[in-house]
């Protein structure tokens, strides 16, 4: 079980929000983490600086919620061969979708694309489907 | 440096909201999947929240500034088709990040919680990519990417 937490999901959903805003505003790009990083693995992309600096500002923030004393909610319930095998079907699946949550579920569906709409109810939709036979088929 | 230190501090904003939403936590993330078992709806909440501010954001972003602060112009998609690759990879996305509970934007902030678990979808997930890039540029050369 996890507890349902409306504020801190409506902060948080903003925080994302605003975050995709910044970006565009400032450096005019898709706040999307797929496309982000894609461009830092070889051939890299020739405007890696913010690219590189974002991702670190990413991975530093909950590093410093939690320095400040502040508890992060963080559980893996799958096994490591779930994490490879995932982790391994979502880099296939992004590269070809070429958007990810945030790409295409946020930034996207912000700007109204019709792509990112069918991209992010395919996802949601197969990924309730999944979820539900690993646990209530399969029963793992 | 001036683009440098604008993208760590937006990146700092993203990071904190994953972080604080509960994104970051695959148990969290696999309970709003898990629809007839331990059901936990604060994902929905995440997402339209985001989406509105987005929203909001871009409409005042796209009608106030005719091209972005530090940059020459908005770099937005032009692409609409809906094709088999598109939805074959949201298909795929969707089974693994089902499997694991981590989709890309929640996997990267979850590295800076110093857990070999976030490393290890981290690490599979990229290579998953490099070889997508790798058939994809077998199958068709000169690449359209």
């Amino acid at each position: 079980m996890t507890e349902f937490t409306p504020w801190f999901s409506l902060a948080g959903g903003f925080l994302i929000g605003l975050s995709s805003v910044l970006l565009m505003l400032f450096h005019g790009r898709i706040a999307g983490m797929t496309g982000i990083v894609s461009g830092l693995i070889p051939p890299i992309a020739s405007d890696w600086g913010w690219r590189v600096a974002f991702v670190a500002g990413a991975i530093l923030a909950p590093a410093i919620i939690i320095a400040s004393g502040s508890p992060v909610a963080y559980s893996v319930p799958v096994s490591q061969t779930s994490l490879v095998v995932g982790g391994i079907i979502v880099g296939l699946g992004v590269f070809f979708s070429s958007g990810c949550t945030s790409g295409h579920g946020v930034c996207g569906l912000a700007r109204f694309s019709i792509r990112s709409l069918a991209a992010t109810v395919t996802f949601m939709a197969v990924t309730f489907i999944t979820v539900y036979v690993i646990r209530h088929v399969i029963g793992a | 440096m001036k683009s440098f230190v604008t993208a760590l501090l937006i990146g700092l904003v993203f990071g904190t909201g994953i972080a604080i939403s509960g994104m970051i936590n695959p148990a969290k993330v696999l309970n709003f999947f898990d629809l007839f078992g331990t059901w936990d709806p604060s994902l929905a909440i995440v997402m339209a929240s985001a989406l509105v501010t987005a929203m909001i954001g871009y409409r005042l972003v796209f009608g106030k500034f005719p091209k972005p602060v530090l940059t020459d112009r908005f770099a937005v998609p032009k692409n609409i088709t809906i094709d088999a690759r598109l939805l074959t990879g949201s298909t795929m996305f969707g089974v693994g990040w089902g499997i694991s509970g981590f989709c890309p934007g929640g996997s990267i902030p979850a590295l800076g919680m110093g857990e070999s678990s976030a490393l290890l979808f981290f690490a599979s997930m990229i290579v998953g990519i490099v070889v997508a890039r790798t058939l994809n540029n077998a199958w068709q050369r000169p690449s359209t990417i």
